[in-house]
């Protein structure tokens, strides 16, 4: 219960903090609608190439990866803040004040998920707007949404776990840069099918990449990868999880 | 020798050592193009099989971007230098000396011309060990390296033109996204005319980042456009006109209110 009103309060002031500040809000919500414009306004030309059979066209294949790659920026923008109330002080105050410190990991947590799911509402308007087809049903859907959920849940973990290690600004490309490289060694442009040469290798090795296909086939409606991208999906957050308490318990002994 | 060009060359000493002392400047611009030309060269590959396109190597299609994605970088970095000299009163100190407004802008701009040099020599070399071979030959490398010259000053003196007007290096790199936006909606990772969608294609003709970026392409893909090469050496000149008529403009204001 103690743990549940110290996430509550965590959470309402980060969110507070993000909606009140535009200099917060405006980039989460301008620049994933910045990426889809560039890979589906810009590239679509390459569906065009032989051997790409993604059925619902380009702007339905670079919806999901944008959807995705907009639920992991907003973990690792929210590890920014966390590192920020370490720089400003607030972070050590809330340490000494909170009843249950688990709590103040969920409740980072939880305010990201809710910053992301306003990007997203903004991201699938804009996408449906401009006739985005979807092929894949009301499960499907939430399966697409669920999925993208639990990446940024991973993503925030692992941001918070560097800022209460770090506990400076100075981390951040620290906790963007693996993100980013994870991200783009996937199929980011084309299916995994066309990818040649060293890029094909990495993204197979790559666990970001069975996401992402998921992710295109819940919204072409013909499902691919599920239960392996949901398993390395809860997987990761069970990984950054320890990474993240781990954060805590070192900020902690820091003072 | 006169003042003006000894007050260039101490403002300019200072500039270059000052951004080869900070290796965050100097790696981030040089890494960051590199990592994204080899995610888009290998990610988009499929592209050179689309009808029309203009070459065999995606590498060498795409080769172009590290070079002006790295002068937006020159931007930031110019920008960000003259607001740190801004906040910690160096520009006032010097405001009560007999320099003069154009050694300072030119100064400024020695590093960021530096820095050109050495990304554009590292992004050529990497190409080369790469296996692109420039259809203009070595004349085009020299060519490249003039215009490139000519388009970090363009940038740069905007980054000056930002630091001047707000006088804050993080009011500076808030531009970053703003030029990344002009980046991103241009003929950087497809040629105009394979664009499907045209309102893209409409944003991308009247982006002039198309027509920088198409310019260094031409050298390394076509061999000699002299459209392409008007256009991109026209579009430079015209913004490094502008960006330091507007610098010079401010820093009069600047100067004149501190």
């Amino acid at each position: 219960m103690r743990r549940l009103a110290v996430a509550r309060g965590v959470a309402w002031r980060m969110l507070h903090n993000f909606y009140s500040n535009k200099s917060l809000l405006i980039p989460s919500l301008v620049f994933p609608l910045f990426f889809f414009t560039a890979f589906a306004g810009g590239l679509a030309g390459i569906s065009r190439a032989p051997g790409f059979d993604f059925p619902d066209g380009y702007t339905a294949f670079q919806f999901a990866f944008v959807l995705l790659q907009s639920a992991a920026f907003a973990g690792v923008f929210t590890g920014f803040g966390i590192a920020r109330d370490f720089e400003s002080g607030f972070a050590r105050r809330l340490l000494l004040a909170a009843a249950d410190r688990t709590g103040i990991v969920l409740g980072y947590a939880g305010a990201a998920v809710v910053r992301w799911l306003t990007t997203a509402s903004l991201l699938t308007v804009i996408a449906l707007a401009v006739r985005m087809k979807v092929g894949g049903n009301g499960v499907d859907l939430f399966g697409l949404y669920v999925l993208a959920i639990l990446v940024n849940f991973a993503a925030t973990l692992w941001a918070a776990g560097v800022a209460m290690r770090l506990r400076t600004m100075q981390a951040g490309p620290i906790m963007q840069l693996p993100v980013f490289l994870v991200l783009f060694f996937a199929p980011v442009y084309v299916p995994l099918a066309l990818l040649q040469g060293w890029i094909h290798e990495v993204a197979l090795a790559n666990p970001m990449t069975r996401i992402i296909e998921a992710e295109r086939g819940f919204i072409s409606g013909e499902r691919t990868l599920t239960a392996a991208s949901f398993a390395i999906a809860l997987g990761l957050i069970v990984l950054f999880s320890l990474w993240a308490f781990r954060g805590l318990r070192k900020a902690e002994a820091a003072g | 020798m006169s003042v003006a060009p000894d007050q260039v060359y101490l403002l300019a000493r200072r500039s270059v050592v000052r951004t080869l002392r900070q290796p965050a400047n100097v790696i981030g611009p040089l890494i960051f193009p590199l990592f994204l030309l080899a995610v888009n060269s290998a990610g988009l590959r499929a592209e050179t099989h689309l009808p029309g396109f203009p070459s065999h190597s995606i590498l060498a299609f795409i080769l172009a971007v590290p070079f002006i994605q790295g002068a937006l970088f020159a931007t930031m970095n110019t920008g960000t230098d003259l607001a740190r000299d801004i906040q910690t009163g160096f520009l006032s100190r010097l405001s009560l000396t007999p320099m003069r407004g154009t050694a300072l802008l030119l100064g400024q701009l020695g590093g960021t011309i530096t820095l050109g040099w050495i990304q554009a020599l590292v992004y050529i070399a990497v190409g080369t060990i790469a296996g692109v071979r420039f259809a203009s030959g070595v004349p085009g490398v020299l060519v490249l390296l003039v215009f490139y010259t000519l388009v970090v000053l363009a940038f740069g003196a905007l980054g000056l033109f930002a630091a001047l007007r707000t006088g804050s290096g993080e009011a500076v790199q808030g531009l970053f996204p703003a030029f990344f936006v002009f980046l991103f909606i241009s003929s950087m990772a497809i040629p105009r005319n394979l664009m499907t969608h045209t309102w893209f294609r409409d944003a991308a003709t009247a982006n002039p980042v198309s027509y920088l970026i198409e310019g260094v392409r031409s050298l390394i893909v076509i061999g000699w456009d002299g459209e392409a090469l008007a256009l991109g050496f026209g579009i430079a000149a015209v913004v490094a006109a502008i960006a330091i008529a507007l610098s010079a403009w401010s820093l009069q204001q600047r100067l004149a209110g501190s």
